[in-house]
């Protein structure tokens, strides 16, 4: 059998003389969504920074598809196609919807004119209301709508691996709920996912596998449908006695 | 943090807080807007000719001046006020890229136009007997040294401390201006805080034809400064059309999006950093060879700040900002001055104390105008549209998630200053 998508292999990551992440195995196959969840400071930003290489590792492996990722630049995982949605959402407040799409095109430099319209369309099609606001200004969307743009900037990028931060951080249920149902729709499409959360119950139910974090460390690694049943998992994140 | 001085100011903040939030963001009246725009249709129209219209206005500024035709500023005189505006421009358009369109803070520019002059001296000036000299090229031949020596200072500088996060570049480039101070004024070679004489003018010969630019500021007008602002503006233009400017917007707006794009964020800093430099060298090349003689306290700290100043004031990333800013910072303090006939004014002389001065002015705009007087559009709605952590759009309250301390997402929150 072919190795994995991606694949952390003993990874570690310090801050000055803290170790955030001690030791990390992790895998993504291909087509797969894969969720890592766990509480505050668990490690799980500082993992999705390593492999976007902003931060760290400090020591161990990142392969994706066979390149070691240890040895790139940032934008240089980018190209890989590798397309991170940070924690926050992060748009550009003073470019329009349609400009900030865009931007998510800086990865493919040479693509045609074009080529680059028929994708901007096709998000507008999984977003629609992107597509009605598509001259609005990306700092006067609200909360999910910014998501959404955040989401649809990544695909811009034709991403072979998606990474999502905390896409329910800060939103309303109901729009949380919005937002789950299009992460299973792009991976549906075929585009495997790489999902931080700490919102547990949502992320296992979309996920096929999860890992758990603590302080830095995976502390279980399972089936996302077995995770759901376990009793640890159920106690210390889903909130259950 | 709790020192009296830090204290004192979080007073005056919060003093100031509710004037800040009544003041009314003055627009410009409405007919007057219009007939603006019409105007700029109109003058776009031109195309590629409008700057040779414009080159044309420009080079018809000094004859106008012998006749008498501007007020208080004429003749020699005007025209030195003119050359002075002229360089200011180029150093105003310049450090805009970096300032108004890369977000990024030069507090040293002119450190890169006193690079520029010096090494123009230096390669240009025959010395007086028994000093030091180089090599006596003609002032045509160090211009490309001027801007190389720039550019290699701007990549020097920007390549360390453009990979931090944060102001270190403002104190890095602030450093930088005084240090270069200190060699020159140090350095055997640059004859210290003696200076550098007889720095030769620039001429033209071609077969029996010859032309000495002299010492009069209007042949540096026509046929240096003309020419040089009206690249940096095409340039300007250019930079901010073009992808490479889309780029830069989203590292000032953003950091940690555009990074997760793929921007190439060092690359894309230095490259603004250094088109600066480059610009601010070419402007040292052109001060230098007209005034002929260079020493230190030509270049004061005071003046890296006073650039930024006019770029402030005029308005980030626009181009008619940048002429208005340094019109205001080089010409209306000359003009007063010259009102006051010498005098001083309330006890200020208007050149020297135009730094006070300044500091009023710019407040007053910064409250009424927050981009500027004439701000490029973008950067307009920038100071109006809520950034994605000042908490007006985020749904719910929620506290932002803090992973083991990456301290420089606290950074990236706030990084939207001016």
């Amino acid at each position: 059998m072919s190795e994995p998508l991606l694949v952390l292999d003993d990874v570690h990551v310090h801050y000055g003389v803290i170790e955030a992440v001690r030791g990390i195995d992790l895998t993504v196959g291909r087509g797969e969504i894969v969720t890592l969840i766990g509480g505050n400071g668990a490690g799980k930003t500082t993992t999705l920074r390593a492999i976007s290489r902003i931060h760290g590792p400090s020591a161990g492996s990142i392969r994706f598809e066979g390149s070691e990722l240890t040895r790139l630049r940032s934008d240089q995982v980018v190209d890989l196609g590798i397309i991170q949605v940070p924690e926050g959402r992060h748009i550009f407040p003073s470019m329009t919807v349609a400009e900030n799409l865009e931007m998510g095109a800086f990865s493919r430099r040479r693509v045609a004119r074009r080529r680059l319209a028929e994708d901007l369309e096709e998000v507008y099609g999984l977003f629609p209301v992107l597509a009605e606001r598509r001259k609005q200004l990306g700092g006067t969307l609200s909360g999910g709508e910014q998501q959404m743009l955040a989401m649809g900037r990544a695909l811009m990028a034709k991403p072979r691996l998606l990474m999502l931060d905390e896409p329910s951080m800060g939103l309303a249920p109901q729009i949380v709920q919005r937002v789950f149902e299009v992460i299973t729709r792009i991976n549906q499409a075929g585009t495997p996912i790489l999902l931080i959360e700490q919102n547990a119950q949502m992320a296992l139910n979309a996920a096929h596998r999860g890992y758990v974090i603590e302080s830095g460390a995976i502390v279980l690694e399972d089936e996302a449908r077995a995770l759901l049943d376990d009793d640890q998992v159920r106690k210390a994140y889903l909130g259950e006695e | 943090m709790s020192s009296p001085v830090y204290r004192f100011f979080e007073w005056l903040d919060a003093r100031l807080e509710p004037v800040r939030e009544r003041a009314p963001r003055v627009p410009v009246p409405e007919p007057v807007r219009q007939r603006w725009q019409q105007g700029g249709r109109l003058w776009r129209r031109l195309g590629p000719l409008r700057y040779l219209v414009a080159a044309g206005l420009m080079a018809l500024i000094p004859p106008l001046m012998e006749r008498g035709w501007f007020p208080i500023l004429n003749g020699t005189y005007g025209q030195t006020v003119l050359f002075n505006t002229g360089y200011w421009i180029l150093l105003t358009l310049g450090l805009g890229v970096v300032v108004g369109l890369a977000g990024l803070l030069d507090l040293g520019y002119v450190a890169f136009f006193l690079l520029g002059s010096y090494t123009t001296a230096l390669m240009t000036h025959s010395g007086a007997p028994g000093q030091f000299h180089f090599v006596e090229w003609p002032t045509w031949a160090a211009l490309p040294f001027a801007l190389i020596v720039a550019m290699v200072a701007g990549v020097a500088i920007g390549l360390p401390t453009l990979r931090l996060r944060g102001d270190y570049l403002a104190i890095v480039t602030l450093g930088f201006h005084e240090i270069m101070l200190e060699v020159m004024n140090n350095l055997g070679i640059t004859n210290g805080p003696r200076g550098i004489p007889a720095i030769p003018t620039p001429s033209i010969s071609i077969g029996s034809f010859h032309y000495d630019f002299g010492l009069n500021p209007a042949p540096y007008w026509w046929f240096l400064l003309i020419p040089a602002i009206i690249l940096a503006v095409i340039m300007v233009q250019r930079l901010d059309g073009s992808r490479v400017g889309r780029y830069w917007t989203a590292i000032r707006e953003d950091e940690v999006a555009a990074s997760a794009m793929g921007v190439p964020i060092v690359k894309m800093k230095v490259l603004a950093f250094v088109i600066g430099a480059s610009t601010s060298g070419i402007a040292g090349w052109i001060y230098a060879t007209n005034v002929t003689f260079i020493d230190p306290t030509s270049f004061p700290l005071l003046l890296s700040v006073l650039v930024l100043c006019s770029v402030v004031i005029g308005g980030l990333g626009s181009i008619g900002g940048a002429v208005l800013g340094a019109i205001l910072v080089q010409a209306v303090p000359e003009a007063v001055r010259q009102l006051s006939g010498g005098n001083t004014l309330f006890g200020f002389d208007p050149l020297t104390g135009r730094i006070a001065i300044f500091g009023a002015v710019l407040i007053i705009v910064m409250i009424y105008r927050p981009g500027g007087l004439l701000a490029a559009r973008r950067r307009r709605t920038e100071m109006v549209t809520p950034g994605p952590e000042s908490g007006v759009v985020v749904d719910d309250a929620s506290a932002t998630e803090q992973e083991v301390a990456p301290a420089d997402d606290v950074h990236s929150a706030g990084g939207r200053s001016t």
